[in-house]
């Protein structure tokens, strides 16, 4: 497990290295997970000690997000004062990301799935 | 109250182990609550511990600043947790690639729908500016939409928040938006919940199937590269017209 929790964080070091390196708007943690999943595809396999220690952070992702969530209490005279527009915003406009994103997909998935008229994909 | 127990409490409020402690007890507490409840998306473990983590803080005159001081621990590890999302990535690629057409068209379409309806209804609702800046990165993870939101002109820790709500919303929505569109493979469902819900939408997919969680993790992942570019420039043609 401390061999994993190494590779998890040698990965995001060297992401955030890269990021600032080359001064790109992504955030290292992204740059880190694009190149263990690329050394994973090179290595061909995946061990098992990497494999539980991901997934056991991974069942408890939600925690994560509860300290910058608590932050609220900092802006809520913002949020209080813009009420209406930030609900509105954020409930209706993820619904329908939700939304459109599900349909594009399942959409084109069908399209493939009766595609044996040449669609001509592999 | 004693002097002792001020002194206690002195003590205990300038060492970060109260505000690590509380957040895990907060999370338990709540994911308990969740879990009694069978699940049920309103009572999201996330925004309930965020709840009366703030209530605890709002009641004893704590600052968030003395919070965060010992929370920092749990928030410091979104990064090794998002490195370890190419776990499931690796393990589900053969179905992945399977569908690289549908899975980059859904998230353009996806990602560009979340920027636009959000600042669009703030818009017109009557947001302030910088509000709809702090707006346009909302659907993708904190770090990612912080950095934009700096970038961009607008508030990188009310974006935090924006973040947050969005998560929690997506996660409590989700369930009801894609049954009511009759969408039942689970891949396809948790790619859109990761696509506009995050890390939060992703967590909840996790609990629904492991398909869906690395779908999730996919969604999220890649919409946070396509909105770091997708936001700024849909901000610079909307101040053009």
């Amino acid at each position: 497990m401390l061999g994993a929790l190494t590779v998890l964080l040698v990965f995001q070091l060297i992401g955030e290295v890269l990021v600032q390196f080359a001064g790109l708007p992504i955030p290292g943690p992204v740059i880190g997970l694009l190149l263990l999943f690329l050394s994973l595809c090179v290595r061909g396999s995946l061990a098992a000690p990497l494999r539980d220690t991901a997934n056991g952070l991974l069942q408890h992702l939600s925690l994560l997000f509860v300290p910058a969530g608590v932050g609220v209490m900092v802006h809520f005279s913002r949020v209080a004062g813009e009420w209406l527009p930030i609900l509105a915003a954020t409930i209706i406009s993820t619904a329908l990301a939700i939304a459109v994103s599900a349909l594009v997909m399942q959409g084109l998935m069908r399209g493939r799935g009766g595609a044996d008229d040449g669609e001509g994909g592999a | 109250m004693s002097p002792r127990i001020t002194d206690v409490w002195v003590y205990l409020s300038a060492s970060p182990l109260l505000g690590l402690t509380l957040t895990l007890v907060a999370y338990q507490a709540a994911y308990w609550v969740y879990q009694r409840a069978g699940f049920n998306p309103l009572l999201n473990p996330v925004l309930l511990a965020i709840v009366m983590l703030v209530a605890a803080l709002q009641l004893t005159g704590t600052s968030y600043a003395t919070y965060f001081d010992g929370a920092q621990f749990v928030h410091f590890l979104l990064g090794p947790a998002t490195v370890a999302l190419a776990v499931p990535l690796y393990l589900q690629f053969d179905k992945l690639k399977k569908l690289a057409l549908p899975l980059v068209v859904a998230l353009l379409a996806g990602s560009i729908t979340a920027i636009v309806s959000a600042v669009g209804i703030a818009w017109l609702l009557g947001a302030s500016e910088t509000t709809l800046l702090s707006l346009a990165p909302k659907s993708v993870t904190t770090p990612i939409a912080m950095g934009i939101a700096e970038k961009t002109g607008g508030i990188p820790a009310l974006t935090a928040v924006l973040v947050i709500l969005t998560g929690v919303s997506g996660a409590v929505m989700a369930k009801y938006v894609l049954d009511g569109l009759r969408i039942a493979d689970h891949g396809v469902r948790g790619f859109a919940v990761g696509i506009a819900a995050h890390g939060i939408g992703t967590a909840r997919a996790f609990q629904v199937s492991e398909q869906a969680g690395a779908f999730a993790g996919l969604g999220m992942g890649l919409n946070g590269l396509v909105t770091a570019i997708l936001a700024p420039l849909l901000l610079v043609l909307w101040r053009w017209f």
